[in-house]
């Protein structure tokens, strides 16, 4: 017993078409049927995030959505994030600022932080913070990753990175702290 | 492709879902936002044979007010009741709690019928169900019936559905004007399930409490209702020793499964604070002293 279905879906643009099993996830779809292996599978059960791409505009762990429920959908991986050959303000923000370290995570965080930057064009560091916890890294080094995403949103919002600028750590407004 | 084989069936109305669990019984299963099941599946702890995707139904997402009642539709994604301005107004308890379930991306999918059928104890909104008051509607194919969350809760990750019934909506009462709400929960992580859990109403009348609904998760079988907690409080005046008599009140009959994240005894003592914490936060909102 393994059943197929076919589907039709839009990827960074581009309209696919193909068979899938329905057990198939779209993470697995995405690497395996489109080649678009951008998109990292890490724990396969909704709580690490590398999977995140956008389906109909919003974020989703691509290892908790079937092929098969995308069907009709339009779904932004990391590589729709470039345009031309040219990265997107956000990857080049990663690279300049060390936010890659060992890359794993990447892929979603750069999904994520699209989204948030969408959000909200003026985001404070403790915004950014709170928004990227949705994903997790390993590295720990969630630090230039948060300066990544702060220095990106400066440069579309059309003005130049400052250098220099105080980055004041985050104080968690959350209720989660010991008793 | 980690589930067993299945059978994939998506319905597109509420009829023809209800349909299908009849026609497939036991070997059919719902999927809402897939975001409890898929782990279940991935992990092979279940195998269903047929799933019976609810994501088409669109006549099952929509969060209104019918009668002074809040009614969520069970396919509403838990991100539009976080956003939700009409659900803000009626129930700010519940858009509190909703911010403390998972993630952003996890919300996007996972749906507010769902949360509340898999009758997780740790979980945020069966226990805001509970506070609230609240009921929840069952569609079978022969019609409806309404249960209270008392009776729908029946045990870890167990409800009261039998096996050809879609929980269709969610209902919570409208407290009254100037009532004061609290969620506080304690996770070890961002995003984590909570260790602990409390949803805490009040309303006063002039000095004194009139109205009090508290509930704790993640330290029992269920949801619990703190129900002798509630009788201490009515009646009277607020004050940090009464807060402090409820809160012992109230932890002094759950039996929390100790797990790698805490003991027993260490969710008692959370437990402890985070009801008094969450019954002053309730009063000083009824008293229009914090938003
Ligand atoms: C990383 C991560 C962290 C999480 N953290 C939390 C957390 O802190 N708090 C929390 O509460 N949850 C948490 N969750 C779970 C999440 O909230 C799920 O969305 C929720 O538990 C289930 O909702 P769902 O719509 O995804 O349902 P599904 O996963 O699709 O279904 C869950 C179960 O309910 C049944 N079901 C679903 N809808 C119906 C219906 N309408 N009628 C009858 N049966 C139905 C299904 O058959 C299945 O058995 C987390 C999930 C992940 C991946």
């Amino acid at each position: 017993m393994s059943e197929h279905r076919r589907i039709a879906v839009v990827v960074n643009g581009t309209p696919y078409e193909a068979e899938v099993e329905t057990r198939k996830y779209l993470a697995e779809f995405l690497r395996e049927d489109l080649s678009l292996v951008g998109t990292h599978i890490g724990c396969e059960h909704g709580v690490c995030g590398t999977c995140t791409v956008l389906m109909n505009g919003v974020s989703v762990r691509s290892c908790l959505v079937l092929a098969v429920q995308a069907n009709g959908a339009e779904v932004m991986t990391v590589e729709g994030l470039a345009t031309d050959g040219q990265m997107h303000p956000l990857q080049e923000a990663f690279r300049e600022k060390q936010g890659l370290q060992c890359g794993y995570c990447t892929p979603g965080m750069l999904v994520r932080a699209y989204e948030l930057l969408e959000e909200n064009p003026e985001p404070t560091a403790e915004w950014v913070r709170e928004g990227l916890a949705n994903n997790l890294c390993r590295c720990t080094g969630y630090q230039y990753i948060v300066e990544a995403v702060l220095a990106a949103a400066e440069r579309l919002r059309g003005s130049s990175v400052a250098e220099g600028q105080p980055f004041e750590p985050a104080t968690s407004s959350r209720t989660n702290q010991e008793a | 492709m980690k589930p067993a084989p299945f059978n994939y069936h998506a319905p597109s109305t509420t009829e023809e879902a209800v349909g299908l669990l009849a026609e497939l019984g036991s070997q059919g299963r719902i999927l809402a936002g897939g975001q409890s099941l898929f782990q279940l599946m991935n992990f092979r702890v279940v195998k269903p044979e047929n799933l019976i995707d609810i994501n088409p139904v669109s006549e099952l997402d929509y969060i209104r007010v019918d009668d002074g009642t809040l009614a969520i539709g069970a396919r509403t994604r838990q991100s539009a009741l976080e956003r939700s301005t009409e659900a803000a107004r009626h129930s700010p308890l519940i858009v509190e709690a909703v911010k403390n379930v998972a993630h952003p991306s996890v919300r996007n999918r996972g749906t507010v019928g769902g949360s509340v059928a898999y009758a997780d104890p740790a979980s945020e909104l069966p226990a805001v169900v509970l506070t609230s008051g609240g009921e929840v509607v069952l569609t079978g194919a022969d019609g409806q019936r309404t249960l209270s969350a008392g009776d729908f809760f029946r045990g870890p990750y167990t409800n009261a559905c039998s096996p050809d019934e879609l929980l269709t909506e969610v209902r919570l009462p409208r407290w009254p004007d100037g009532t004061g709400h609290a969620f506080l929960e304690f996770q070890r992580k961002h995003g984590s399930y909570a260790l602990v859990g409390t949803a805490v109403l009040v309303h006063l009348d002039g000095e004194s409490i009139d109205r009090v609904a508290i509930s704790l998760c993640g330290v029992d079988q269920t949801p619990v209702r703190a129900s002798r907690a509630e009788d201490l409080v009515r009646g009277n005046v607020p004050s940090d020793g009464l807060f402090e008599e409820a809160a012992a009140e109230a932890t002094s009959d759950l039996h929390p499964l100790p797990d790698v994240k805490g003991s027993a005894a260490y969710r008692l003592k959370l437990a402890r604070v985070y009801v008094r914490r969450a019954l002053e936060l309730a009063v000083s909102r009824a008293k229009g002293e914090r938003p």
